[in-house]
């Protein structure tokens, strides 16, 4: 009862904190309210930083109309088909690297040489390969996803703990089933840990690929409105898109936490 | 009769992964032959390359010289017969008890009704009935070692090689742990390769004792009858005076290795 009590009273506070932030924001922008004492006009401040209640307005709008699901279907069909070629490839690859050590020298320079690039300058190369549509942009989300993934798979990979990998060829394991039922399970851990940061840069594949070229999506979105300096719809588009990437998040977590059933957390006792 | 395991002048040699040219020998022409159903201790100092001769055995670790033969026939890749308990955690961390169990049997393709039946059966066999859907890390020390115990146990093997593998716990658990082994092995008299440190575990589990010199280059330099009547209660035979006696006499052979390795480390 304390735990749930407790935990209730920290959402609490967690709204306080969002509702205070966006008074404050509110108090500081809209014309009126305080005399002016950064800029010289009042209706500068609003200009520059928009207002909490018409980027609501703004939201609302598009939900209620519909405008905007056209746009944000089109982004997180692209985030998510980012998010698992990225994961399948980065899975795929990384277990097969670790496992053939003559590969994994040989590639080695390459994989740090692309890792180390700012990936996000592909855009225009996808653009000219895949055009302006869902395609280039997935391809830049798997440039982002691939290599958190692939270096985490293969670390896990590489750790496995050699007694369990010997206990389990002493119990009679083929290759192919340590492969699914020792090498897969352990990297499993680091996968996870990583896919958090890939739905993030998912999202940022997509959205940064819509914002350089496209005719459709959330970032596309963004861009229409910053060309005509209208900052309360480039801030609702940030707004509808970080509440889906919390969403995003929020599932991985939930598989996560079905499938690492296993994993010991600190501090855990049994509950009767 | 043809021997369950014979080692026959096996010498490990490890190069050193910086410095090829210099060499390791952790174990130089060292012969050891177990009868079937035979339970043999290996003693010997820390770092003597026990585990090693083992590894050998098992087929885990190819020898850079010698052969191996288990029951006649030379031995190439992993010993199918042997059962390996590690003295190291083992288990599969993401798989529950019964699953860490039954890891064998499914590796061999049986159907799952005959597998859960056979892994419940096991983990009972072991005093953990309630705990098959516990992971390993909610189990103790000694209950893991009993699921490992199980885990190796359901497959039949025709030899059990085991290294050191009670010497984590307590000496309370593991003196439990030693007698529920005699009892499962006085049931089908495996072949038994039991690695320990512990004199007076060896003399209390096995048939035979064999000690090994300090390393490097360990061989074996005697060998013990334990004449001791079974069935046995380790904690109870070690107050009788034929355990003082073969104790006293092993000791003895022993005591000069174990002081050559505590002045190597030394250094």
């Amino acid at each position: 009862m304390h735990s749930s009590g407790s935990n209730l009273a920290l959402r609490f506070w967690q709204l306080a904190l969002l509702a205070a932030l966006l008074v404050l924001w509110h108090v500081l922008v809209v014309p009126g309210i305080l005399p002016p004492f950064y800029f010289d006009d009042p209706y500068k401040a609003a200009f520059f930083f928009g207002e909490p209640l018409k980027v609501g307005v703004r939201v609302w709008q598009w939900f209620v109309s519909g405008d905007i699901y056209r746009h944000l279907w089109i982004t997180l069909l692209e985030t998510m088909l980012a998010f698992f070629i990225g994961t399948a490839c980065g899975v795929a690859i990384g277990i097969w690297l670790a496992l053939a050590p003559a590969a994994s020298a040989l590639l080695d320079p390459y994989l740090k040489a692309i890792n180390a690039m700012p990936r996000v300058i592909l855009a225009p190369i996808f653009f000219v390969w895949f055009g302006l549509g869902v395609a280039s942009k997935v391809a830049l989300g798997i440039t982002l996803v691939f290599f958190i993934v692939f270096f985490n798979v293969y670390q896990g990979v590489r750790e496995v703990s050699p007694v369990v990998l010997a206990n389990a060829r002493m119990l009679g394991a083929s290759s192919r089933q340590l492969l699914r039922h020792v090498y897969l399970p352990s990297a499993m851990s680091w996968v996870f840990a990583s896919l958090h940061n890939s739905v993030g840069l998912a999202f940022v594949g997509a959205v940064v690929g819509e914002y350089l070229g496209s005719s459709e999506g959330v970032g596309y979105l963004i861009l229409q409105a910053e060309g005509v300096f209208d900052i309360n719809t480039v801030v609702a588009g940030v707004a509808v898109l970080t509440v889906f990437a919390l969403v995003l998040d929020w599932v991985v977590s939930l598989i996560e936490r079905r499938l690492m059933l296993w994993q010991p957390r600190s501090g855990e006792t049994e509950r009767i | 009769m043809t021997p369950a395991l014979a080692l026959e002048n096996i010498t490990c040699t490890f190069l050193s992964r910086e410095d090829p040219a210099q060499r390791y020998t952790a174990v130089r022409d060292t012969t050891l032959v177990v009868a079937p159903g035979e339970f043999v201790a290996v003693v010997g100092p820390t770092g003597c390359g026990k585990s090693t001769l083992l590894n050998v055995a098992a087929g885990l670790l190819a020898p850079s010289a010698g052969r191996v033969r288990v029951h006649g026939e030379p031995l190439g890749g992993i010993n199918r017969r042997a059962g390996y308990l590690f003295q190291q955690e083992a288990l599969m961390p993401w798989r529950n008890a019964l699953q860490n169990v039954t890891a064998g049997l499914e590796f061999r393709g049986l159907p799952r009704t005959e597998l859960l039946e056979k892994g419940n059966a096991w983990l009972r066999r072991v005093g953990l009935g309630g705990f098959g859907d516990r992971y390993p890390h909610q189990l103790s020390g000694g209950m893991r070692k009993r699921v490992s115990l199980a885990q190796t146990l359901i497959l039949d093997p025709e030899m059990l090689l085991m290294d050191e593998p009670f010497s984590a716990l307590d000496i309370q658990t593991r003196q439990l742990m030693e007698n529920e082994l005699l009892e499962l092995w006085s049931a089908d008299r495996k072949s038994v390769v039991f690695i320990t440190h512990d004199l007076e575990e060896a003399i209390g589990l096995s048939d035979r004792v064999v000690v090994l010199s300090a390393g490097p280059r360990t061989r074996p330099i005697g060998e013990y009858r334990i004449d001791l009547p079974r069935p046995r209660d380790v904690a109870e035979i070690r107050l009788t005076p034929r355990f003082i006696e073969l104790h006293g006499e092993i000791w003895h052979a022993m005591k000069a290795e174990v002081l050559k390795a505590y002045a190597q480390q030394r250094q």
